[in-house]
Formats: structure tokens, sequence, C-alpha cells
């Protein structure tokens, strides 16, 4: 049936663990939300898992729609309902937190080409939207009637050197993170200059709780999950 | 703006948590028999009556819920694995090891659902009860050890709740520590487009902890 989820095993998977344990994809989107919501700035955006789960849950409706009208034992029909519920929820959440995180960040994100790369196509247009209303509104309702040494929406005023009124995520937060498998060689981007050379080590599921700045390069690679 | 934390964002309700630990797999006893299940979170089934088999547990309970299965509880939740654990967080600063992740999630909902499937469900809950205090009280006093040249904290065992607990917490200290640190200068964290020094070259040693 199409509707299994096994078919997360089908797909080329980048990270080498994925490959070997059969995961499924509510799994890997579960593992992205909480990633997403644990780290202060927007990841990029996991488009071949969202379109492999829209896919299912669009499966997985249509048979539950079937198996309702045929008369199919509820029970079963409610189970099928609940297990599609709680993908939606997750779904649903994994798209909400992004859409806060675009909300907060959004000339930040749309200014710096790294993170608006991790956009899909809708939350691109969402954010382009979204800034060009605010900015708008912005100069619309304060800016315009201000001197003209502070209309920027971006500057305090002219003689500020640099862009100083756009709030930026804060990478330096502390996460809690955890590696599935034993890491070496994690450069602490911290201390002083002489002990960066030293090296931080992470063992296999334990908890560590960490300047998210540190481990960031491994949140991306998927070598490391937030929690 | 400036000052405003980003923590709301990054913490798991209570409800959520319990979301997560709905996942987790336990052995049921189905008293109907139905079809196997195509989940999009995997197959699940045949039931068959009197015959053992394994679902997620939010699946467990709605079947429970309807009077079709009794769910067996988990290994780790009689009373005499539990009064093990028990004396062994009692007698160890470190934390057990011998606990899921998900422990408090996992009983509770037990608790709530399946409390007749539960032998010695009064002592099995006041057990885990004291254990839970025992497990607290330990963390609080691993974090008066806090200081400032922590950089990052390791913690071995801990459960999925009781990081929740701890999180705002130690995430916030930290980030005091590593902030007022940074001696110099104090980025301010909304507005701090400038790459500037990379944190104090003349920050003091810091050391991981434990």
């Amino acid at each position: 049936m199409g509707s299994r989820s096994a078919e997360g095993e089908q797909v080329p998977l980048t990270d080498e663990y994925d490959a070997l344990i059969s995961t499924t994809d509510v799994e890997l989107l579960k593992r992205a939300w909480r990633n997403e919501k644990a780290a202060p700035e927007i990841l990029r955006f996991e488009s071949d898992l969202i379109i492999r789960v829209r896919e299912q849950i669009e499966l997985m409706e249509e048979t539950v729609e079937e198996k309702s009208t045929v008369g199919t034992d509820p029970l079963s029909v409610s189970l099928y309902q609940m297990d599609l519920d709680r993908t939606l929820f997750l779904l649903r959440s994994y798209l909400r937190i992004r859409i806060q995180k675009i909300e907060k960040y959004m000339f930040h994100i749309r200014k710096t080409e790294e993170l608006w790369n991790r956009l899909s196509k809708d939350e691109k247009f969402f954010t382009e939207r979204c800034t060009d209303d605010l900015k708008k509104h912005l100069e619309e309702s304060v800016l315009s009637t201000l001197p003209e040494n502070y209309q920027s929406y971006e500057r305090q005023s002219v003689i500020s050197e640099e862009v100083d009124m756009v709030p930026e995520p804060r990478l330096d937060t502390f996460v809690l993170c955890r590696s599935k498998e034993y890491l070496t060689g994690i450069q602490l981007e911290d201390g002083p200059v002489d002990d960066r050379s030293k090296l931080f080590e992470m063992e296999p599921d334990v908890l560590y709780f960490i300047c998210y700045k540190s481990i960031k390069p491994l949140v991306e690679s998927g070598k490391i999950d937030l929690l | 703006m400036a000052g405003q934390s980003d923590h709301e964002l990054s913490l798991f309700s209570a409800e959520e948590l319990e979301f997560i630990a709905e996942d987790e797999i336990v052995d049921i006893v189905p008293n109907l028999k139905m079809d196997p299940l195509c989940l999009i979170s995997g197959d699940f089934g045949p039931f068959t009556p009197q015959i053992v088999t394994q679902v997620p547990l939010w699946l467990a309970i709605a079947l429970k819920k309807r009077g079709k299965c009794s769910i067996c509880p988990p290994q780790w939740m009689t009373v005499e694995k539990l009064t093990q654990v028990l004396e062994v967080e009692r007698d160890s600063q470190e934390m057990s090891e011998h606990l899921p992740f998900h422990y408090v999630e996992i009983s509770r909902l037990l608790f709530d659902h399946a409390r007749d499937n539960i032998p010695d469900a009064y002592m099995v809950r006041s057990l885990i009860e004291d254990i839970r205090d025992v497990r607290f009280h330990k963390v609080e006093t691993d974090l008066e050890g806090f200081n400032g040249r922590t950089i990052a904290v390791k913690i071995k065992n801990l459960s999925a709740m009781e990081v929740n607990i701890v999180r705002p917490f130690i995430g916030r200290a930290l980030q005091a520590f590593y902030k007022h640190d940074s001696s110099e200068l104090i980025p301010d964290p909304e507005r701090a487009p400038d790459r500037r020094p990379q944190v104090a070259h003349n920050a003091p040693r810091r050391q991981l902890r434990r």
C-alpha cells in the first residue's frame, strides 16, 4: 500500500546513519520538527521530506474517506484518522514554527543569502510580501514623518555605520543536543585562542547543553539532534 | 525587542512531550480481531485476541479506551524494578540509566488510562514519584555547582520531562555567564549584526563540567 511509511528507505538519504536503520518519514519529520523548534535560527526547509509526507497524508485521507464510505469497521477508521491527525499536527507545527521565525527575523532573512536559500518557495513568497508590507507600514505610519536623517527602517539614523535596527536570531543561545554517534574534534568557537585547539568530544546518547554556534554545522549535517 | 529571549520558541510544552512519548512502543493483548493497520507512522497488527502485539502508546490507549485491549506495563514499571532503581538513585549522585527517556510521560499516561492493567498500581505510582523527587533533587544540587567557566554541560540519563524543567534555567544561566564573561563587549542580543570579535579572546579558561 502506497501509504506505508517505509517509503523513506527508497529515497536516497544523505545520512549514512539513516540508511542503516529504516526510519519512517514521520520519524524524520519529528526530528526536523524538534530541531526547528530548538534552533534559534531558521534551518533548511526539508523539501523532499515534506513532499513525501504530504503525499502520504493525501493518500491516507483518500483511504480514510474510502473506508468510511465502504462501511469498514468504524474502530479501524477512527484509528487511521488518529494516525492521520498526528501526522498533520507534526506537519502544521513544523510549518508554523518556521513562519514564526520568519515573522520575527524577516528583514534579516531576506537580506542574508544563506538564510534566504533555506526557505521553501512559498516561504520566500510570504517573506517578500511580509517585508514589503511591514516596510511600507513603518514608512507610512512613522518614518515618513520623522526628520530626514531618521527615515530608515534598518538604521537608527544616517550616522549608524551598519544596519542596527534589524532583529537577528541569537546564535549564542544555549541549546540541548544529543549525538547519535561518538563525535570528536568539535571545535568550540569560544574561549581563549590557545584553548580553541582543545577539541570537544561528544558521547552518543548523552545530553549536552552547548552554545548553538559551536555545533551549528553538526546540526546542519544531521549529525546532532536538538531537543 | 532587545533583551527578549528566544526561549518561548524553543520550549516544548508538556503536551508536546506527551505527544512525543506516545510514539513509544508498548505490548498489548487485544481482545478483538482486526486486520493489520498500515498507518503513516508504520504497520501494526494483525490483532488477534490473546496474542501479544506491539503498538505505539497512543494506539494502545485508543484501543484501551474502547475496551479492546489490555496494556502490558513496560518491564521497568514493576514494584521490584522500581525499588531497585530508587535504591540506586539514592545511593549515587549520578542519574541511573535504568529508566527510559520518557518515563514520566509514559507512566503518567498509563496511570491515567490503564490503571487496572498495572499490578500494585498504588505502590508503583508512589515509587515513581519518589524516584522523580530524588532525581530532581540531584539535578538541583548539580546546578549549584555551576560557575562562569562552564562552557558546556553534560547530562547523563536525564529524562525528557526533567530536561524540560531545567532547560530555561540552564539555558539562561549559561547565556548570562557567557555574556558577562566576554568582559568588554557585550553585543546587544537582538541586534548584533556586527560579527565583531568572536566573543572574547581574553575570556578566562572555561572547562567542561563533569
